[in-house]
């Protein structure tokens, strides 16, 4: 079956209203933080890169069903057992059955302020010049990803600008589908809102994307 | 727990807090977490890393214009010179609003969101109504949010689809001469950095 992201939600028609949430409010059940730590934790130990959990989260099939942390955690459940670190009996029983994967990066509390404070940088040197400039018209590709793609379906052979080029980033459509880094240069890339939305939207409305230069060609 | 309805929270909260304590359980059995990392994850996004940080940036811009510059030009290196720095904000980006210009950020892919300076993003920024209506009606969100731009406003969308995290730094509020960077800080809400709210006016009720 091909390949099907469900969280690719700009400019669905939803109707819904935004409910705005006081500054303070960080949690609403009990469960969430700990679904936020542990997947925070199981991250640290580099079993698996950022653009393979947000790849294993968009392909839930209830995905939009759950909350944000619901997603969260099936997503953690999913990539403990595709790399082997917990098996599904383990998971339903709640307990460990089988041996844990031996040689694993575990994160220690003295370590956490240290590692969120470095983070997981993606930019990467530059090997080649960039293949736009910035002020140069760009037409985003048209053909859907049969993977994880970070290129919204909005945006999908729609003619922009490049406005900034933004150095070489780690390419998530690769590193989503372990094929390596495979460092690429990204742009933010700014479209018209008509060009996206059709003649109705307001001339004053402008949407930009960062784009990796694989999802762009040059426009004649 | 006092349940607050979320057009987007499903399930059920007590199978899903035993489904938690399950995976909690095995991966402390496996030896792959430990118990006291996830404490001091779950504190340092409760009480250290929050939209206090985004705020003390933004006063910082309104008084200094050297660090306003810098912000513009580097805004990772600037705002790590606060202090700030590290996962989901490691590639930064500042957008000022001017008086023609109005920036807002949305994630439509997932929910990215600069941590270092915004803290853990809020229900609503991760919600499907916000992250299909931003790009396309961003007039119509803000007025969600009871915010009404003049008509001429540029209204400029930042769907954050790769690493680099924006932060809005939201115009001065007027009648603020004479204010300390503590006090402009106390202005700065956490929406006015994301776009969908405006700084408090000072002597405001809140």
């Amino acid at each position: 079956m091909s390949y099907q992201s469900r969280a690719d939600l700009g400019g669905q028609d939803l109707r819904e209203r935004v409910v705005p949430e006081p500054e303070g409010e960080l949690f609403h059940a009990p469960w969430e933080p700990q679904a936020l730590a542990l997947t925070l934790a199981m991250g640290a130990t580099g079993a698996w890169n950022l653009d393979m959990a947000r790849s294993a989260r968009e392909t839930l099939p209830d995905y939009r069903a759950l909350s944000y942390y619901q997603v969260w955690l099936g997503g953690l459940e999913r990539l403990l057992i595709e790399h082997g670190l917990a098996a599904a009996d383990e998971i339903a029983a709640g307990r460990m059955l089988h041996p844990p994967r031996p040689g694993l990066r575990v994160l220690q509390a003295v370590d956490v302020s240290g590692a969120l404070a470095k983070g997981s940088p993606t930019q990467r040197p530059a090997a080649t010049p960039p293949r736009f400039a910035a002020g140069q018209e760009v037409r985003t590709r048209a053909a859907v990803a049969e993977h994880h793609t970070r290129l919204p379906g909005y945006a999908r052979g729609k003619i922009g600008r490049v406005e900034q080029i933004r150095g070489v980033h780690v390419f998530a459509d690769a590193n989503a589908q372990r094929l390596g880094e495979q460092p690429q240069w990204l742009y933010s890339v700014v479209f018209s809102a008509r060009e996206l939305w059709g003649a109705a939207a307001a001339p004053s409305h402008r949407v930009s994307i960062d784009a990796w230069e694989p999802y762009l060609e040059p426009v004649a | 727990m006092s349940h607050t309805h979320h057009p987007d929270e499903g399930g059920e909260p007590a199978e899903t807090d035993l489904r938690v304590r399950a995976l909690r359980t095995v991966l402390e059995q496996k030896g792959y977490v430990d118990p006291a990392a996830l404490d001091v994850l779950i504190d340092t996004y409760e009480t250290k890393i929050g939209p206090r940080n985004g705020a003390r940036v933004v006063a910082r811009a309104w008084v200094d214009a050297a660090f306003r510059k810098w912000l513009l030009e580097d805004a990772t290196a600037a705002i790590a010179s606060l202090g700030y720095s590290g996962r989901q904000g490691e590639h930064m980006v500042a957008l000022e609003n001017t008086e023609s210009l109005h920036n807002l950020v949305v994630c439509t892919l997932c929910s990215c969101y600069p941590w270092p300076v915004l803290g853990l993003p809020p229900t609503w920024y991760k919600s499907a109504p916000y992250r299909a209506r931003a790009v396309k009606d961003p007039r119509g969100v803000l007025a969600d949010f009871g915010v009404t731009l003049a008509d001429a406003t540029e209204i400029r969308v930042w769907d954050s689809t790769a690493e680099v995290r924006y932060l809005v730094i939201p115009r001065r509020p007027a009648r603020t001469a004479g204010m300390t960077e503590e006090q402009l800080a106390a202005l700065v809400t956490r929406d006015s950095m994301i776009g969908t709210g405006l700084p408090r006016a000072p002597g405001g009720d809140r």
